[in-house]
């Protein structure tokens, strides 16, 4: 029998910085704007979050307080992940560089970003072994619901987590509801449909873009954030983030553009990913390598399925990717 | 009408592009509870006219009254705020989006987005001036008529109660261009002001109250419709026909060339583009092809150039030695391997006709690039030909390497042309050839058109330019809707029948 109680928190925790990262690039791509540097972004929120928390430990050298202990890491993580956003409009939207260009830019400007200043946090603590362990902090970020523990399998597959999973799940939600239910959802659908049609009504289609990829990159790098803090158990070393950007970018595609389906996808997703480690012992090496293709397998077989069914609610955007300029005017 | 009060006032509206005076000291009224229709020929400033009312453009001069005071218009929110809406001829919609959605985009309503009052406003407006649109229905499945029953209602929404239409029935069935004069008539019963931009006259007659006329930018004149008739409303339209002198020889030895029977074309949506039409293009002479745009000038040469999927009719290619060869069905490149030179100069210059972001020699290439040894091409041809074309045709161009894209509209198309013409063409097909060109080089081309003619080329010429039309062709083919509304010849072709024959099958009766 398949340990399902294991598999599903486990499959949990990889899905978190999955639906961060694709509910940030649906708002993003809401408003036109492919960013492709989210992996940059998300690596940026971890090594931001990983600093604020790194000078936090340092200057207290003993108790924390719980509440400065996630809202320094927490603030430093969005404070980075929110400059990542600014500069890519700023490229994008005013400068009107190429989407795809810049994002990939980003993307390994923010892994160099991160490993530069992760690389030198090693150096400081002078560590043995190249990472850096903010245990502390972890443990505050990670602390599960109380009663968790009482309940069984039920508390194991719902409750163990820690706050930003249940935040993660809150913020598709409500990302859902504002994309479909809210004036502000209704224009920047409009803006990334047809910014012409959006600004010949009066909508500010760069404030739009601005606003939703800033708030998109945010919630994007808290993604970040969870990976390090609770999923890595405060443990940071170079590259250990892997492919979760490019995975969180795939989700996108797969949910077709609705942050709620992200949840469920997301932990389909993070499922997968890990579906390796729990193939049965004495398989053919190889064949781990293939399990770890599933994810990336499943976002092409619903490419495929889509592109054959052709609705157009579940396609992009249509001006995904297309900088916007008033040609005449 | 005197007695009314205009609803918008405008006095001594300039506007120019570049060179080019779009608008020059136009004086317009436009009253509430009636229907006045713009009248005017291609390029003669109507559509500036009122992209000005509608914040598009802003004029360089000249002022706007609304309801007797003065107001600036700089944004189409402005329009908006002043009650003027327009409704043009592409239009501003989100295809994913439904109806109702489209209709609220933008709006700063207090509180929560409420889509079911929206709706329940939507059909009341419906109701009140007898529009059929269902509010929950997506944009992408509407047909052309909706979409634009959406734009009319988005703009009604807003609370405009001067409405200007670009063209309205342009991309309308008759049944559903009836309905829209039904609701226009409704709204107008209501007290609203009705622009309807237009050049077709049976529209004028049968739905504007008033008429005002733009000829060159410059307001000719107005009347109520009732008091004038189609053929005073030509001659203002047409007034006194520029001199222009186009050399016009005699056709050397005409031989028919490409002979087109019963060529049918439907669009993609199923319209009919083209309706049986038969004619014969002979060599040593130019065809005038004479039409409202849209009347299926685009789809006849497409089709002789084979680009065109056709519905039913046969394209023949006479050779010299009176042998006919069928070229409807084969795509360029067979056409070309028969040995025709069939040379296209589109209308789109720089989306079917040269690679805008690619320089001059480049672009020459891509009629030569099969030619070369093996794998490589063959470049200093094309080069040495970029240097021929601007050096014979006066093309202004830093080098010969800059993107054509970043060249003047004429040395465009100077550049396109003399690459067509250079393969010594037995058929050319020119459409809109000196669309957007100053009068200079407008003269250039037509001495080049006249040149291959001489040379024993087929041309095909389609102009907007009637005045050009009529001193260039030797023969001149009248489309109306897709129909042959006749064929005249050139010399001794009156202006006023051409014109007539453009808007009523066979010319109509006059009223003269």
């Amino acid at each position: 029998m398949f340990d399902f109680v294991s598999f599903i928190p486990r499959a949990v925790v990889q899905g978190v910085p999955l639906l961060y990262g694709s509910t940030g690039e649906t708002i993003t791509e809401k408003s036109g704007n492919l960013n492709l540097g989210i992996p940059g972004v998300m690596y940026v929120g971890g090594i931001s979050g990983v600093i604020g928390a790194f000078l936090y430990e340092q200057s207290t050298m003993g108790e924390l307080n719980s509440f400065l202990a996630v809202a320094i890491p927490l603030a430093a993580s969005l404070l980075g992940s929110l400059m990542m956003g600014l500069l890519y409009c700023l490229l994008t939207v005013t400068l009107r560089s190429n989407q795809n260009v810049t994002g990939l830019a980003m993307t390994t400007f923010g892994v160099g970003f991160g490993n530069f200043f992760g690389g030198s946090l090693i150096k400081l603590t002078g560590a043995e072994v190249p990472s850096i362990a903010l245990s502390a902090t972890s443990r505050v970020f990670s602390r599960a619901l109380p009663f968790a523990e009482g309940w069984g399998w039920v508390g194991k597959v719902f409750f163990s987590y820690g706050f930003l999973a249940y935040l993660a799940v809150a913020l598709a939600l409500a990302a859902s509801f504002v994309l479909q239910r809210t004036r502000v959802g209704l224009y920047l659908r409009a803006v990334g449909e047809s910014p012409s049609t959006a600004d010949s009504v009066g909508i500010n289609v760069s404030g739009y873009k601005y606003f939703a990829t800033c708030i998109g990159s945010m919630i994007a790098g808290l993604g970040g954030l969870y990976y390090v803090m609770d999923y890595a158990c405060g443990v940071w070393s170079n590259d250990a983030f892997g492919d979760r950007g490019w995975l969180a970018i795939a989700l996108v595609i797969f949910t077709l553009w609705r942050p709620n389906v992200g949840i469920f996808a997301s932990i389909l997703f993070g499922g997968l990913y890990i579906l390796y480690l729990f193939i049965p012992t004495g398989t053919f090496l190889a064949f781990k390598e293939l399990y770890k293709m599933l994810p990336y397998v499943v976002t092409i077989i619903v490419l495929v399925i889509t592109s054959m069914r052709n609705r157009r609610e579940d396609q992009s955007p249509a001006a995904l990717g297309i900088s916007y300029f008033r040609e005449e005017r | 009408m005197d007695h009314k009060t205009a609803a918008v006032k405008m006095r001594d509206i300039t506007k120019s592009f570049g060179s080019v005076l779009a608008n020059d000291r136009v004086w317009l009224n436009i009253y509430r509870g009636e229907i006045l229709a713009l009248l005017g020929e291609n390029g003669s400033g109507k559509t500036t006219l009122m992209n000005m009312l509608a914040g598009i453009y802003f004029p360089d001069a000249g002022q706007i009254f609304i309801d007797g005071r003065e107001v600036v218009i700089r944004s189409p929110k402005d329009a908006f705020d002043h009650g003027i809406g327009m409704i043009h001829q592409h239009f501003k919609l989100v295809d994913v989006l439904t109806a109702a959605e489209n209709i609220v985009l933008g709006l700063k309503e207090p509180g929560r987005l409420n889509l079911k009052a929206v709706a329940e406003r939507v059909n009341r407006l419906c109701k009140a001036y007898g529009f059929e649109v269902d509010p929950w229905q997506k944009v992408y499945t509407m047909s052309v008529s909706q979409k634009q029953t959406v734009e009319i209602i988005k703009v009604l929404y807003r609370g405009a109660d001067i409405l200007i239409l670009d063209e309205p029935t342009a991309v309308l069935t008759p049944q559903e261009t009836d309905k829209l004069f039904t609701v226009l008539r409704n709204m107008r019963d209501d007290g609203k002001a009705i622009v309807i931009i237009t050049h077709k006259l049976n529209e004028v007659e049968e739905l504007s109250d008033r008429v005002a006329i733009l000829r060159n930018g410059q307001f000719v004149g107005d009347m109520p419709t009732k008091m004038t008739n189609t053929g005073e409303m030509t001659n203002m339209l047409v007034g006194h026909p520029v001199t222009l002198s186009i050399d016009r020889p005699e056709p050397v030895n005409p031989k028919p060339r490409i002979e087109v029977k019963n060529l049918t074309v439907r669009s993609i949506d199923g319209i009919i583009k083209l309706d049986n039409v038969s004619f014969t293009a002979r060599s040593g002479e130019i065809l005038g092809i004479a039409g409202i745009s849209g009347s299926g000038q685009k789809e006849l040469l497409e089709s002789i150039a084979g680009l065109q999927p056709t519905e039913t009719g046969s394209i023949c290619y006479i050779h010299d030695d009176g042998h006919h060869e069928e070229i409807l069905g084969k795509d360029p490149l067979s056409i070309a391997e028969m040995g025709v030179t069939l040379s296209f100069v589109p209308e789109d210059r720089l989306g079917m006709g040269l690679v805008g972001s690619m320089g001059i020699s480049d672009n020459m290439m891509l009629r030569s690039y099969r030619r070369g040894h093996g794998f490589f091409t063959d470049r200093k041809a094309p080069a040495e030909l970029a240097r021929k074309v601007v050096n014979t045709l006066a093309v202004s161009t830093p080098n010969l390497d800059i993107p054509v894209r970043k060249l003047s509209g004429g040395n465009v198309q100077k550049v396109l042309v003399g690459r067509e013409i250079s393969s010594t063409p037995t058929v050319l097909l020119t459409a809109y050839a000196v669309r957007g060109l100053d009068i200079n080089s407008s003269y250039e081309i037509y001495a080049l058109l006249t040149a291959q003619k001489m040379r024993g080329a087929a041309v095909i010429y389609v102009g907007e330019d009637l005045d050009v039309l009529l001193q260039l062709s030797d023969r001149i083919l009248v489309l109306c809707g897709g129909k042959v509304s006749g064929i005249i010849d050139g010399p001794g072709a009156k202006k006023r029948d051409v014109g007539l024959m453009m808007t009523h099958l066979g010319g109509g009766n006059t009223d003269e």
